[in-house]
């Protein structure tokens, strides 16, 4: 394992030098090389900069290191370099997370038609569109509005059952009245609205993909029904 | 005003919680530093001044290397939309160039990345046939290399059949009627109907899956292609780039190993 402070030649690239081959004769303690070069008396020399283990100049603190706009051209390319690199990459990731949303998709459309509006009398729930759509059409007094069969409570479809006028889920028993509302059963929200307009021809368009919440006054939006 | 950003991140306790910091620079904490690091390690410590003689090594292994991780790495970003059935193939290709940011970019660098990797590999054999880099102690590692070679040139000919289109399916069709010529192994080899060689059991019937270039042999080229000629290629070029370091080092000019 690496421990700090471990070479004990600050920095010198140049290895411990050999004791030289000392004549036979009788055994003398060999002298370190430390103790061979005696620094001879002169005058002290200004502080030179540190030297790091690569052996090259770095910027001393009074040309200004630190400071990002004081840096040699070496540093600047470096700096220059860097910044490319890490440009390249950012722009890589960024391409490939957009690379992941295709622009065309082969999924049926969630806008269908569900014929005219004469079609429905008042006060009915129609379970036409259910098979196909999943989809209720109820048409009241002054509007007609589509109501969602997916059940708020799991997931699962629930039945229209005409007789006790009410909406009821054959999984775990929630109910809902024929505006959607929830009152028995697990099932914690109303069933949700979905957006509806007319056609060209005059045909009510269900858009399976805009969904409107009782809980947010959702039903109150003038695309939630279409007044007849 | 002086900011250093380098030394703010450095400093701050994430970077140090991941990363070893405050050892002096030593020489021998340089050489510790490349040794002890989990992704360094494979690398040599040191490199000899002469390795970075262009002129004399060409850089082709390492171009060669590279280019192997980019078409890693688009193929597998392409594996995102690419089905290989016989129904899809073609037409995820073409929705990769039409209907998916980026996919023709994506698609373009893989299949010209496979091209510049084989040209890189060739001329990476030929340096080293011309300044000699086989000769013993690396005539094992020459081995290797033809096998690499090998591999890469069938990855960019089962890598050719997944676009499913009219020049990927002639190219493999005259292919693979070359395999039905081996001796002993193809069933109008020499030798090989008195092996008991027929259309649906020689070797051509192993590489197609089939007796027709069909849905069997697209997806048994693809798995080919993606898994095992990749991680083949990957075994031994762990051996090979172990074999240069081993027989000392990337080669130079004569007088320098």
């Amino acid at each position: 394992m690496a421990e700090p402070d471990d070479d004990k030649t600050a920095g010198s690239v140049a290895g411990e030098g050999q004791s030289a081959p000392e004549p036979l004769g009788p055994p003398v303690k060999s002298v370190s090389p430390k103790e061979k070069l005696a620094e001879p008396a002169k005058k002290p020399l200004p502080p030179r900069p540190e030297k790091k283990a690569d052996g090259l100049r770095r910027t001393t603190e009074a040309e200004g290191e630190g400071n990002i706009w004081r840096v040699s051209r070496r540093g600047f390319l470096e700096k220059i370099g860097w910044v490319g690199i890490f440009s390249f990459l950012g722009v890589m990731l960024v391409g490939t997370l957009r690379y992941m949303f295709p622009r065309v998709l082969f999924e049926p459309s969630p806008i269908f038609r569900a014929g005219f509006p004469e079609e429905y009398l008042p006060g009915t729930v129609s379970t036409k569109w259910m098979k196909d759509y999943r989809v209720w059409i109820i048409r009241e007094q002054d509007r007609i509005y589509a109501l969602l069969g997916i059940c708020t409570h799991l997931g699962c479809t629930p039945r229209w059952l005409e007789k006790e006028d009410k909406f009821k889920c054959p999984c775990h028993g929630s109910g809902f009245y024929r505006s959607g509302v929830n009152f028995e059963g697990p099932a914690p929200r109303s069933l949700e609205r979905l957006k509806v307009a007319r056609a060209e021809t005059g045909e009510i368009l269900v858009d399976r993909s805009v969904k409107f919440l009782f809980e947010n006054n959702g039903w109150d939006n003038p695309q939630a029904y279409l007044p007849v | 005003m002086t900011f250093d950003l380098k030394k703010k991140i450095t400093k701050s306790p994430v970077w140090k919680s991941a990363f070893r910091h405050d050892y002096k620079d030593t020489t021998r904490n340089r050489y510790l530093q490349v040794l002890s690091n989990v992704w360094l390690h494979l690398h040599p410590t040191k490199v000899a001044r002469h390795a970075v003689e262009v002129r004399y090594t060409w850089g082709m292994g390492g171009i060669s290397f590279f280019l192997f991780l980019v078409l890693t790495v688009t193929g597998v970003i392409l594996m995102f939309y690419y089905r290989p059935t016989d129904q899809y193939a073609y037409y995820d290709m073409k929705y990769l160039m039409n209907d998916v940011p980026f996919g023709a970019f994506i698609r373009n660098m893989h299949r010209w990345g496979a091209h510049a990797m084989v040209i890189t590999v060739w001329l990476h054999m030929l340096r080293v046939f011309m300044t000699g880099s086989y000769k013993p102690p690396r005539e094992f590692n020459w081995v290797i290399g033809v096998v690499l070679l090998v591999l890469t040139l069938l990855l960019s000919f089962t890598g050719y059949l997944l676009p499913w289109d009219q020049l990927a399916i002639w190219a493999v069709t005259v292919g693979t009627n070359m395999a039905r010529a081996t001796p002993l192994l193809g069933h109008e080899g020499p030798l090989g109907p008195q092996l008991g060689m027929k259309p649906d059991n020689d070797v051509r019937f192993m590489l197609l899956g089939g007796t027709q270039v069909g849905p069997a042999a697209l997806l048994r080229f693809y798995v080919l292609h993606c898994v095992f000629l990749p991680v083949a290629a990957g075994v031994l070029m762990i051996v090979h780039f172990w074999r240069v370091r081993k027989d000392g080092g990337i080669s130079g000019p004569t007088g320098k190993l």
